[in-house]
């Protein structure tokens, strides 16, 4: 297991993370593509960490996970809020500042 | 051992992934999320961090999972028609941004490893103690406002 490995895995699941982003029409699809973003620059973090031997890498990766979390409650409120005002999830419909 | 682990951990890692970004089902999507997440707690373990596998788990597969699944519940979790608009453009794009990331990763040499992250009690100390004691507290402050963020933006009686 090398290092390299690891961060190609890692940036495989950054590229289909960015994917979903980009791609899906459901807006909970999309945070949910966003978690597979912000997992893979955490593997990544942990990688290069566990390369080194920094232990500040496994603190800057907990919080980045604890923010994480607010940043999905958060999120899913708006998705919630949204749906309820436009009966829709889907992004595609949110288009109502267009012309 | 270890090689067989990761590549196995990768393996579901990556398709799990795969399953997020094209099921029609959320659920199913979510589900995938779970095996790509409790996956990689699995690679934390190999790369000797037993801690951030653990807050992986809990945090991450419990808690983010469920606040999804209950979101999916209210939402509605099917979307009639296409799954994903243009995903053409999408694939070349991000197939683009892998080639880049990886050309500029395969060009770094890292040198021999040093390896080994485990310390279980350095770790608590650094963290509740000396060097992170207050962004540790202040990480609770940002918890606990995301919650009543959460809760204003979602309730259902808000003046408008």
């Amino acid at each position: 297991m090398s290092l390299h490995a690891v961060l190609y895995v890692a940036l495989a699941m950054f590229a289909i993370g960015l994917y979903g982003v980009l791609a899906r029409r459901h807006a909970v699809a999309v945070l949910l593509s966003i978690e597979l973003m912000f997992n893979a620059g955490n593997l990544a973090i942990i990688a290069l960490a566990w390369s080194r031997g920094l232990l500040s890498g496994v603190i800057l990766v907990l919080f980045a996970i604890a923010i994480t979390v607010a940043e999905v409650a958060v999120g899913l409120s708006l998705v919630l809020l949204a749906s309820r005002r436009a009966r829709t999830a889907v992004l595609d419909d949110f288009s109502e500042l267009k012309g | 051992m270890t090689d067989a682990a990761f590549w196995i951990l990768a393996v579901v890692m990556l398709s799990g992934a795969a399953v997020v970004v094209t099921a029609r089902s959320l659920v199913r999507a979510a589900f995938g999320l779970a095996a790509a997440l409790v996956a990689t707690a699995g690679m934390y373990l190999l790369l000797t961090a037993p801690l951030l596998a653990a807050v992986q788990i809990l945090l991450y597969t419990g808690g983010v999972l469920t606040l999804v699944v209950f979101a999916i519940v209210v939402v509605g979790g099917e979307v009639v028609g296409r799954t994903s608009r243009k995903p053409l453009t999408a694939a070349a794009l991000s197939i683009a941004t892998f080639a880049v990331l990886a050309r500029g990763v395969r060009g770094i040499d890292f040198g021999p490893p040093r390896g080994g992250l485990d310390a279980g009690a350095a770790l608590g100390v650094s963290l509740f103690v000396k060097d992170y004691a207050v962004p540790f507290e202040l990480l609770s402050v940002l918890l606990l406002a995301a919650v009543v963020g959460a809760l204003v933006l979602a309730r259902k009686d808000r003046p408008e």
